[in-house]
Protein backbone atom coordinates (compact mmCIF):
# COMPACT_ATOMS: atom_id res chain seq x y z
CA UNK A 1 0.00 0.00 0.00
CA UNK A 2 1.58 3.27 -1.08
CA UNK A 3 -1.02 5.42 0.64
CA UNK A 4 -0.05 5.94 4.17
CA UNK A 5 -2.41 4.82 6.85
CA UNK A 6 -2.85 8.47 7.75
CA UNK A 7 -3.86 9.37 4.24
CA UNK A 8 -6.46 6.68 4.23
CA UNK A 9 -7.66 7.58 7.69
CA UNK A 10 -7.92 11.23 6.66
CA UNK A 11 -9.78 10.31 3.50
CA UNK A 12 -12.28 8.18 5.36
CA UNK A 13 -12.64 10.77 8.11
CA UNK A 14 -13.20 13.55 5.58
CA UNK A 15 -15.74 11.48 3.75
CA UNK A 16 -17.61 10.78 6.94
CA UNK A 17 -17.40 14.33 8.17
CA UNK A 18 -18.67 15.61 4.86
CA UNK A 19 -21.95 13.76 4.99
CA UNK A 20 -22.90 12.57 8.44
CA UNK A 21 -26.56 12.92 7.51
CA UNK A 22 -26.10 10.50 4.63
CA UNK A 23 -24.84 7.79 6.91
CA UNK A 24 -27.68 8.32 9.37
CA UNK A 25 -30.35 8.43 6.74
CA UNK A 26 -29.21 5.35 4.87
CA UNK A 27 -32.16 2.95 4.66
CA UNK A 28 -32.44 1.00 7.89
CA UNK A 29 -32.52 -2.74 7.37
CA UNK A 30 -33.47 -5.65 9.58
CA UNK A 31 -30.44 -7.02 11.41
CA UNK A 32 -30.57 -10.41 9.74
CA UNK A 33 -30.62 -9.10 6.21
CA UNK A 34 -27.21 -8.44 4.73
CA UNK A 35 -26.99 -8.45 0.96
CA UNK A 36 -23.92 -8.00 -1.18
CA UNK A 37 -24.06 -7.21 -4.90
CA UNK A 38 -21.22 -8.61 -6.99
CA UNK A 39 -20.88 -6.97 -10.38
CA UNK A 40 -18.65 -8.91 -12.79
CA UNK A 41 -17.60 -6.06 -15.08
CA UNK A 42 -17.82 -6.39 -18.88
CA UNK A 43 -19.41 -9.38 -20.65
CA UNK A 44 -20.59 -10.47 -24.08
CA UNK A 45 -19.19 -8.31 -26.89
CA UNK A 46 -17.81 -5.91 -24.33
CA UNK A 47 -14.80 -8.05 -23.48
CA UNK A 48 -12.78 -5.65 -21.34
CA UNK A 49 -9.00 -5.92 -21.53
CA UNK A 50 -6.98 -8.86 -22.81
CA UNK A 51 -4.96 -10.60 -20.13
CA UNK A 52 -1.50 -12.07 -20.67
CA UNK A 53 -2.83 -15.62 -20.47
CA UNK A 54 -5.03 -14.85 -23.48
CA UNK A 55 -8.17 -14.68 -21.37
CA UNK A 56 -10.49 -11.70 -21.62
CA UNK A 57 -11.12 -9.51 -18.61
CA UNK A 58 -14.83 -10.44 -18.75
CA UNK A 59 -13.95 -14.12 -18.13
CA UNK A 60 -11.66 -13.26 -15.25
CA UNK A 61 -14.24 -11.04 -13.53
CA UNK A 62 -16.93 -13.70 -13.85
CA UNK A 63 -14.65 -16.42 -12.43
CA UNK A 64 -13.69 -14.18 -9.50
CA UNK A 65 -17.34 -13.29 -8.89
CA UNK A 66 -18.32 -16.95 -8.75
CA UNK A 67 -15.46 -17.72 -6.40
CA UNK A 68 -16.37 -14.83 -4.10
CA UNK A 69 -20.06 -15.69 -4.22
CA UNK A 70 -19.42 -19.17 -2.90
CA UNK A 71 -17.13 -17.85 -0.14
CA UNK A 72 -19.78 -15.33 0.93
CA UNK A 73 -22.53 -17.93 0.73
CA UNK A 74 -20.52 -20.13 3.08
CA UNK A 75 -20.39 -17.20 5.52
CA UNK A 76 -24.14 -16.73 5.43
CA UNK A 77 -24.10 -13.63 3.25
CA UNK A 78 -26.77 -13.28 0.59
CA UNK A 79 -25.30 -12.44 -2.81
CA UNK A 80 -26.95 -10.83 -5.83
CA UNK A 81 -24.97 -10.86 -9.08
CA UNK A 82 -25.37 -8.64 -12.12
CA UNK A 83 -24.44 -11.50 -14.45
CA UNK A 84 -23.64 -15.18 -14.14
CA UNK A 85 -22.86 -15.90 -17.78
CA UNK A 86 -20.97 -14.31 -20.65
CA UNK A 87 -23.73 -11.77 -21.26
CA UNK A 88 -23.53 -8.10 -22.15
CA UNK A 89 -25.13 -6.06 -19.37
CA UNK A 90 -25.49 -2.30 -19.75
CA UNK A 91 -24.19 -0.13 -16.89
CA UNK A 92 -27.74 1.10 -16.25
CA UNK A 93 -28.95 -2.48 -15.86
CA UNK A 94 -26.13 -3.29 -13.47
CA UNK A 95 -27.05 -0.31 -11.28
CA UNK A 96 -30.72 -1.24 -11.54
CA UNK A 97 -30.00 -4.77 -10.26
CA UNK A 98 -27.86 -3.38 -7.43
CA UNK A 99 -30.42 -0.77 -6.43
CA UNK A 100 -33.27 -3.26 -6.52
CA UNK A 101 -31.32 -5.51 -4.13
CA UNK A 102 -31.05 -2.69 -1.55
CA UNK A 103 -27.64 -4.11 -0.70
CA UNK A 104 -25.30 -3.21 2.13
CA UNK A 105 -22.28 -3.47 -0.15
CA UNK A 106 -21.74 -3.45 -3.90
CA UNK A 107 -18.45 -4.53 -5.45
CA UNK A 108 -17.77 -4.03 -9.15
CA UNK A 109 -14.95 -6.39 -10.13
CA UNK A 110 -12.38 -5.66 -12.84
CA UNK A 111 -9.00 -7.09 -13.85
CA UNK A 112 -6.05 -5.35 -15.49
CA UNK A 113 -2.50 -6.25 -16.48
CA UNK A 114 -1.36 -2.70 -15.68
CA UNK A 115 0.02 -1.76 -12.30
CA UNK A 116 0.26 -4.13 -9.39
CA UNK A 117 -1.85 -5.42 -6.51
CA UNK A 118 -5.44 -4.35 -6.07
CA UNK A 119 -6.76 -0.95 -7.15
CA UNK A 120 -9.78 0.31 -5.25
CA UNK A 121 -12.02 3.06 -6.60
CA UNK A 122 -14.83 5.04 -5.06
CA UNK A 123 -17.05 7.30 -7.14
CA UNK A 124 -15.64 10.79 -7.66
CA UNK A 125 -19.08 12.31 -7.05
CA UNK A 126 -19.12 14.76 -4.17
CA UNK A 127 -21.00 13.59 -1.07
CA UNK A 128 -24.62 14.71 -1.36
CA UNK A 129 -27.72 14.72 0.78
CA UNK A 130 -30.01 11.79 0.11
CA UNK A 131 -33.16 12.75 -1.75
CA UNK A 132 -36.30 10.80 -2.55
CA UNK A 133 -35.66 10.75 -6.29
CA UNK A 134 -31.94 11.14 -6.91
CA UNK A 135 -30.66 11.88 -10.40
CA UNK A 136 -29.82 8.55 -11.99
CA UNK A 137 -26.29 9.45 -13.07
CA UNK A 138 -25.30 10.87 -9.68
CA UNK A 139 -27.32 8.63 -7.35
CA UNK A 140 -24.11 7.36 -5.73
CA UNK A 141 -23.47 10.88 -4.38
CA UNK A 142 -25.62 10.20 -1.31
CA UNK A 143 -23.62 7.03 -0.66
CA UNK A 144 -20.08 8.24 -1.24
CA UNK A 145 -19.30 8.62 2.45
CA UNK A 146 -20.36 5.03 3.12
CA UNK A 147 -18.51 3.88 0.01
CA UNK A 148 -15.31 5.48 1.28
CA UNK A 149 -15.77 3.68 4.57
CA UNK A 150 -16.33 0.37 2.77
CA UNK A 151 -13.21 1.02 0.67
CA UNK A 152 -11.27 1.50 3.90
CA UNK A 153 -12.49 -1.86 5.25
CA UNK A 154 -11.69 -3.63 1.95
CA UNK A 155 -8.29 -1.96 1.86
CA UNK A 156 -7.47 -3.12 5.39
CA UNK A 157 -8.45 -6.69 4.60
CA UNK A 158 -6.28 -6.74 1.47
CA UNK A 159 -3.31 -5.28 3.33
CA UNK A 160 -3.80 -7.83 6.08
CA UNK A 161 -3.64 -10.54 3.39
CA UNK A 162 -0.26 -9.14 2.33
CA UNK A 163 -1.40 -7.44 -0.85
CA UNK A 164 -0.46 -4.01 -2.12
CA UNK A 165 -3.29 -1.61 -2.85
CA UNK A 166 -4.01 1.79 -4.29
CA UNK A 167 -7.11 3.80 -3.50
CA UNK A 168 -8.47 6.52 -5.72
CA UNK A 169 -11.70 7.97 -7.04
CA UNK A 170 -13.05 7.87 -10.52
CA UNK A 171 -16.14 7.99 -12.69
CA UNK A 172 -17.69 4.67 -13.61
CA UNK A 173 -21.24 4.84 -14.99
CA UNK A 174 -22.50 1.70 -13.22
CA UNK A 175 -21.04 2.64 -9.83
CA UNK A 176 -22.14 6.31 -10.07
CA UNK A 177 -25.76 5.15 -10.35
CA UNK A 178 -25.69 2.68 -7.46
CA UNK A 179 -27.57 3.46 -4.25
CA UNK A 180 -25.42 1.32 -1.98
CA UNK A 181 -21.93 1.55 -0.49
CA UNK A 182 -20.06 0.78 -3.71
CA UNK A 183 -16.42 0.11 -4.52
CA UNK A 184 -14.85 -0.84 -7.84
CA UNK A 185 -12.12 -3.42 -7.30
CA UNK A 186 -9.54 -3.82 -10.05
CA UNK A 187 -7.19 -6.74 -9.61
CA UNK A 188 -3.73 -6.40 -11.19
CA UNK A 189 -0.89 -8.93 -11.05
CA UNK A 190 1.13 -9.18 -7.89
CA UNK A 191 4.63 -7.84 -8.51
CA UNK A 192 7.92 -7.75 -6.64
CA UNK A 193 9.75 -4.53 -5.89
CA UNK A 194 11.71 -5.19 -9.10
CA UNK A 195 8.38 -5.17 -10.99
CA UNK A 196 8.58 -8.86 -11.76
CA UNK A 197 5.22 -10.61 -11.76
CA UNK A 198 5.01 -12.93 -8.77
CA UNK A 199 1.35 -13.89 -9.30
CA UNK A 200 -0.61 -13.36 -12.49
CA UNK A 201 -4.36 -12.91 -12.87
CA UNK A 202 -4.64 -16.45 -14.23
CA UNK A 203 -3.03 -17.88 -11.10
CA UNK A 204 -5.81 -19.74 -9.21
CA UNK A 205 -3.96 -19.31 -5.91
CA UNK A 206 -3.83 -15.55 -6.40
CA UNK A 207 -7.51 -15.43 -7.31
CA UNK A 208 -8.30 -17.45 -4.18
CA UNK A 209 -6.27 -15.11 -1.98
CA UNK A 210 -7.99 -12.02 -3.42
CA UNK A 211 -11.43 -13.60 -3.05
CA UNK A 212 -10.70 -14.68 0.51
CA UNK A 213 -9.51 -11.19 1.47
CA UNK A 214 -12.60 -9.61 -0.12
CA UNK A 215 -14.84 -12.07 1.71
CA UNK A 216 -13.09 -11.22 5.00
CA UNK A 217 -13.66 -7.53 4.28
CA UNK A 218 -17.37 -8.07 3.70
CA UNK A 219 -17.69 -10.13 6.89
CA UNK A 220 -16.02 -7.27 8.76
CA UNK A 221 -18.35 -4.80 7.02
CA UNK A 222 -21.34 -6.86 8.14
CA UNK A 223 -20.06 -6.81 11.71
CA UNK A 224 -19.66 -3.01 11.56
CA UNK A 225 -23.09 -2.61 9.95
CA UNK A 226 -24.72 -4.56 12.77
CA UNK A 227 -23.10 -2.55 15.50
CA UNK A 228 -25.50 -0.01 16.97
CA UNK B 1 65.34 26.30 -87.43
CA UNK B 2 62.55 28.55 -86.11
CA UNK B 3 63.07 32.19 -87.00
CA UNK B 4 63.48 34.54 -84.02
CA UNK B 5 60.43 36.66 -84.82
CA UNK B 6 58.28 33.51 -84.69
CA UNK B 7 59.59 32.68 -81.21
CA UNK B 8 58.76 36.20 -80.03
CA UNK B 9 55.25 35.98 -81.55
CA UNK B 10 54.64 32.59 -79.90
CA UNK B 11 55.78 34.02 -76.56
CA UNK B 12 53.45 37.01 -76.88
CA UNK B 13 50.49 34.79 -77.85
CA UNK B 14 51.16 32.45 -74.89
CA UNK B 15 51.31 35.32 -72.42
CA UNK B 16 48.17 36.85 -73.98
CA UNK B 17 46.20 33.60 -73.77
CA UNK B 18 47.22 33.02 -70.13
CA UNK B 19 46.31 36.62 -69.30
CA UNK B 20 42.93 36.20 -71.05
CA UNK B 21 42.33 32.97 -69.15
CA UNK B 22 43.03 34.65 -65.80
CA UNK B 23 40.83 37.64 -66.75
CA UNK B 24 37.99 35.31 -67.78
CA UNK B 25 38.24 33.42 -64.51
CA UNK B 26 38.13 36.71 -62.58
CA UNK B 27 35.14 37.93 -64.55
CA UNK B 28 33.35 34.65 -63.93
CA UNK B 29 34.01 34.93 -60.20
CA UNK B 30 32.75 38.54 -60.13
CA UNK B 31 29.65 37.60 -62.12
CA UNK B 32 28.96 34.75 -59.65
CA UNK B 33 29.38 37.11 -56.70
CA UNK B 34 27.04 39.63 -58.29
CA UNK B 35 24.47 36.91 -58.85
CA UNK B 36 24.59 35.83 -55.20
CA UNK B 37 24.49 39.43 -54.04
CA UNK B 38 21.51 40.10 -56.30
CA UNK B 39 19.39 37.31 -54.80
CA UNK B 40 17.47 38.22 -51.66
CA UNK B 41 18.65 35.33 -49.55
CA UNK B 42 17.68 36.97 -46.26
CA UNK B 43 14.94 34.94 -44.46
CA UNK B 44 11.46 36.40 -44.95
CA UNK B 45 10.47 35.20 -41.47
CA UNK B 46 12.33 34.12 -38.38
CA UNK B 47 13.28 30.44 -38.41
CA UNK B 48 10.84 28.23 -36.47
CA UNK B 49 13.33 27.11 -33.88
CA UNK B 50 11.62 27.69 -30.55
CA UNK B 51 13.75 28.59 -27.60
CA UNK B 52 14.06 25.98 -24.87
CA UNK B 53 11.86 26.60 -21.87
CA UNK B 54 11.07 24.71 -18.73
CA UNK B 55 8.07 22.46 -19.24
CA UNK B 56 6.18 20.75 -16.43
CA UNK B 57 5.06 17.19 -17.07
CA UNK B 58 2.78 15.20 -14.80
CA UNK B 59 4.09 11.71 -15.36
CA UNK B 60 2.01 8.70 -14.40
CA UNK B 61 3.47 5.79 -12.47
CA UNK B 62 1.63 2.48 -12.63
CA UNK B 63 3.38 0.95 -9.66
CA UNK B 64 1.60 3.18 -7.16
CA UNK B 65 -1.02 4.92 -9.27
CA UNK B 66 0.56 8.31 -8.77
CA UNK B 67 1.35 11.36 -10.89
CA UNK B 68 4.82 12.74 -10.39
CA UNK B 69 5.92 16.16 -11.54
CA UNK B 70 8.92 16.30 -13.85
CA UNK B 71 10.55 19.46 -15.11
CA UNK B 72 12.16 19.32 -18.54
CA UNK B 73 13.78 21.84 -20.82
CA UNK B 74 11.95 21.72 -24.14
CA UNK B 75 11.80 23.90 -27.24
CA UNK B 76 8.29 25.32 -26.84
CA UNK B 77 6.56 27.23 -29.65
CA UNK B 78 4.87 30.52 -28.75
CA UNK B 79 1.53 29.49 -30.25
CA UNK B 80 -0.50 27.99 -27.37
CA UNK B 81 -1.98 25.16 -29.46
CA UNK B 82 1.42 24.12 -30.77
CA UNK B 83 2.84 24.50 -27.28
CA UNK B 84 0.17 22.20 -25.85
CA UNK B 85 0.90 19.63 -28.54
CA UNK B 86 4.64 19.84 -27.87
CA UNK B 87 4.35 19.16 -24.13
CA UNK B 88 1.84 16.34 -24.63
CA UNK B 89 4.10 14.88 -27.32
CA UNK B 90 6.96 14.81 -24.85
CA UNK B 91 4.73 13.23 -22.20
CA UNK B 92 3.62 10.47 -24.57
CA UNK B 93 7.24 9.95 -25.68
CA UNK B 94 8.10 9.19 -22.05
CA UNK B 95 5.26 6.64 -21.95
CA UNK B 96 6.47 5.02 -25.16
CA UNK B 97 10.02 4.61 -23.84
CA UNK B 98 11.07 1.00 -23.12
CA UNK B 99 11.49 1.52 -19.36
CA UNK B 100 8.40 3.67 -18.86
CA UNK B 101 6.70 3.56 -15.46
CA UNK B 102 3.38 3.91 -17.31
CA UNK B 103 3.94 2.09 -20.59
CA UNK B 104 1.71 3.19 -23.47
CA UNK B 105 2.80 2.73 -27.09
CA UNK B 106 2.45 5.53 -29.59
CA UNK B 107 4.64 8.46 -28.56
CA UNK B 108 4.43 12.08 -29.65
CA UNK B 109 2.70 11.38 -32.97
CA UNK B 110 -0.35 10.10 -31.01
CA UNK B 111 -1.47 13.70 -30.40
CA UNK B 112 -2.72 14.97 -33.74
CA UNK B 113 -3.95 18.39 -32.60
CA UNK B 114 -4.81 20.36 -29.51
CA UNK B 115 -7.54 22.95 -30.01
CA UNK B 116 -7.97 25.71 -27.47
CA UNK B 117 -11.43 27.20 -27.10
CA UNK B 118 -13.07 29.48 -24.56
CA UNK B 119 -14.33 27.32 -21.72
CA UNK B 120 -18.06 27.24 -21.16
CA UNK B 121 -20.07 26.35 -18.13
CA UNK B 122 -20.64 22.65 -17.85
CA UNK B 123 -22.89 20.44 -15.79
CA UNK B 124 -24.66 23.18 -13.87
CA UNK B 125 -26.83 20.56 -12.23
CA UNK B 126 -24.00 18.15 -11.61
CA UNK B 127 -22.38 17.54 -8.30
CA UNK B 128 -19.47 19.67 -7.22
CA UNK B 129 -16.10 18.05 -7.75
CA UNK B 130 -14.69 15.85 -5.09
CA UNK B 131 -11.48 17.59 -4.21
CA UNK B 132 -8.40 15.46 -3.68
CA UNK B 133 -7.35 14.87 -0.12
CA UNK B 134 -3.63 14.78 -0.63
CA UNK B 135 -1.65 14.21 2.50
CA UNK B 136 1.20 12.54 0.66
CA UNK B 137 2.92 14.13 -2.30
CA UNK B 138 2.83 10.78 -4.06
CA UNK B 139 -0.82 10.30 -3.25
CA UNK B 140 -3.07 8.72 -5.78
CA UNK B 141 -4.78 11.34 -7.87
CA UNK B 142 -8.48 11.85 -7.62
CA UNK B 143 -10.58 12.36 -10.65
CA UNK B 144 -13.03 15.12 -10.23
CA UNK B 145 -16.64 15.44 -11.10
CA UNK B 146 -17.74 18.37 -13.20
CA UNK B 147 -17.91 21.98 -12.17
CA UNK B 148 -18.60 25.31 -13.70
CA UNK B 149 -16.44 28.00 -15.20
CA UNK B 150 -18.20 30.79 -17.04
CA UNK B 151 -16.24 33.26 -19.07
CA UNK B 152 -18.04 36.37 -20.21
CA UNK B 153 -17.31 39.04 -22.78
CA UNK B 154 -14.38 39.69 -25.06
CA UNK B 155 -11.98 39.95 -22.13
CA UNK B 156 -12.60 36.38 -21.12
CA UNK B 157 -11.94 35.32 -24.70
CA UNK B 158 -8.47 36.75 -24.28
CA UNK B 159 -7.76 35.95 -20.66
CA UNK B 160 -10.56 33.64 -19.51
CA UNK B 161 -10.46 29.91 -18.89
CA UNK B 162 -9.95 27.64 -21.87
CA UNK B 163 -11.19 24.26 -22.95
CA UNK B 164 -8.50 22.12 -24.58
CA UNK B 165 -9.72 19.56 -27.09
CA UNK B 166 -7.08 16.88 -27.49
CA UNK B 167 -7.31 14.86 -30.69
CA UNK B 168 -5.62 11.48 -30.28
CA UNK B 169 -4.95 8.90 -32.98
CA UNK B 170 -7.03 5.75 -33.23
CA UNK B 171 -3.90 3.63 -32.99
CA UNK B 172 -3.04 5.21 -29.63
CA UNK B 173 -6.46 4.35 -28.21
CA UNK B 174 -6.38 0.87 -29.78
CA UNK B 175 -2.99 0.05 -28.28
CA UNK B 176 -3.61 1.63 -24.87
CA UNK B 177 -3.52 -0.95 -22.06
CA UNK B 178 -6.98 -1.66 -20.62
CA UNK B 179 -7.80 -0.96 -16.99
CA UNK B 180 -9.49 1.63 -14.79
CA UNK B 181 -6.26 2.84 -13.21
CA UNK B 182 -4.01 2.89 -16.27
CA UNK B 183 -6.59 4.70 -18.41
CA UNK B 184 -7.39 7.15 -15.64
CA UNK B 185 -3.69 7.92 -15.20
CA UNK B 186 -3.25 8.66 -18.91
CA UNK B 187 -6.25 10.98 -18.97
CA UNK B 188 -5.28 12.77 -15.75
CA UNK B 189 -1.62 13.16 -16.69
CA UNK B 190 -2.69 14.76 -19.98
CA UNK B 191 -5.11 17.09 -18.16
CA UNK B 192 -2.58 17.97 -15.47
CA UNK B 193 0.26 18.53 -17.93
CA UNK B 194 -1.90 20.85 -20.04
CA UNK B 195 -2.93 22.90 -17.01
CA UNK B 196 0.62 23.06 -15.66
CA UNK B 197 1.96 24.56 -18.88
CA UNK B 198 -1.11 26.51 -19.99
CA UNK B 199 -2.76 27.64 -16.76
CA UNK B 200 -5.76 29.01 -18.65
CA UNK B 201 -6.68 25.46 -19.65
CA UNK B 202 -9.22 24.45 -17.03
CA UNK B 203 -11.23 21.89 -18.98
CA UNK B 204 -10.15 19.09 -21.27
CA UNK B 205 -12.09 17.00 -23.75
CA UNK B 206 -10.85 14.16 -25.92
CA UNK B 207 -11.41 13.12 -29.52
CA UNK B 208 -10.02 10.05 -31.22
CA UNK B 209 -9.34 10.48 -34.94
CA UNK B 210 -11.51 13.59 -34.81
CA UNK B 211 -14.55 11.79 -33.43
CA UNK B 212 -15.99 11.14 -30.00
CA UNK B 213 -15.19 7.72 -28.55
CA UNK B 214 -16.97 6.19 -25.53
CA UNK B 215 -13.87 5.11 -23.61
CA UNK B 216 -10.11 5.15 -24.00
CA UNK B 217 -9.64 1.39 -23.74
CA UNK B 218 -12.85 0.14 -22.13
CA UNK B 219 -12.85 2.18 -18.90
CA UNK B 220 -11.95 5.90 -18.91
CA UNK B 221 -14.96 7.86 -20.12
CA UNK B 222 -13.95 10.02 -23.11
CA UNK B 223 -17.38 11.54 -23.60
CA UNK B 224 -17.13 13.86 -20.61
CA UNK B 225 -15.30 17.08 -19.90
CA UNK B 226 -12.43 16.71 -17.46
CA UNK B 227 -11.31 19.41 -15.07
CA UNK B 228 -7.63 19.95 -15.61
CA UNK B 229 -6.82 21.45 -12.23
CA UNK B 230 -8.11 18.46 -10.32
CA UNK B 231 -5.44 16.24 -11.80
CA UNK B 232 -2.71 18.28 -10.14
CA UNK B 233 -0.99 16.88 -7.09
CA UNK B 234 -1.05 20.31 -5.48
CA UNK B 235 2.00 19.94 -3.26
CA UNK B 236 4.27 19.23 -6.18
CA UNK B 237 3.50 22.06 -8.51
CA UNK B 238 5.97 24.83 -7.97
CA UNK B 239 6.95 27.60 -10.33
ZN1 LIG C 1 -12.62 -3.56 -16.53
Amino acid sequence: MRWTKWTLAALVACGLAAAPVTAQQAPSVPQARFVVVLDAAHGGDETGGRLTNGQYEKTFTLALTMRLRSLLGARGIQVVTTRESDAAVEPEKRAEIANHAAAQACLSLHGSESGSGVHLFVSSLAPAQPVRFPAWKTAQGAWVARSLKLAGVVNSALLQAGMSTTLSRTTLPAVDSMTCPAVAVEIAPERSTLHETTAGLGDPDYQARVATALAAALVEWRTEARQP
Amino acid sequence: MIPRYQKILFGILLVASVAMGVTLWHLRQRAHERLIAGQDSAPTSAPQIAPSERATLLVANDSDGSLLTQFLSLPLPADPGARARAVLGKLLDLYAAPDAAHPVPGGASSVTQVFLLPAVEIGSGAATPAKPKLADSRAVVILSGESSARPSGALSQQFGPQLAVVNLTGSFAASHPSGIETEMLTVLSICGTLHANLPRVTQVRFLVDGAQRPTLAGHADLTRTYLAADAMPAEEIRP
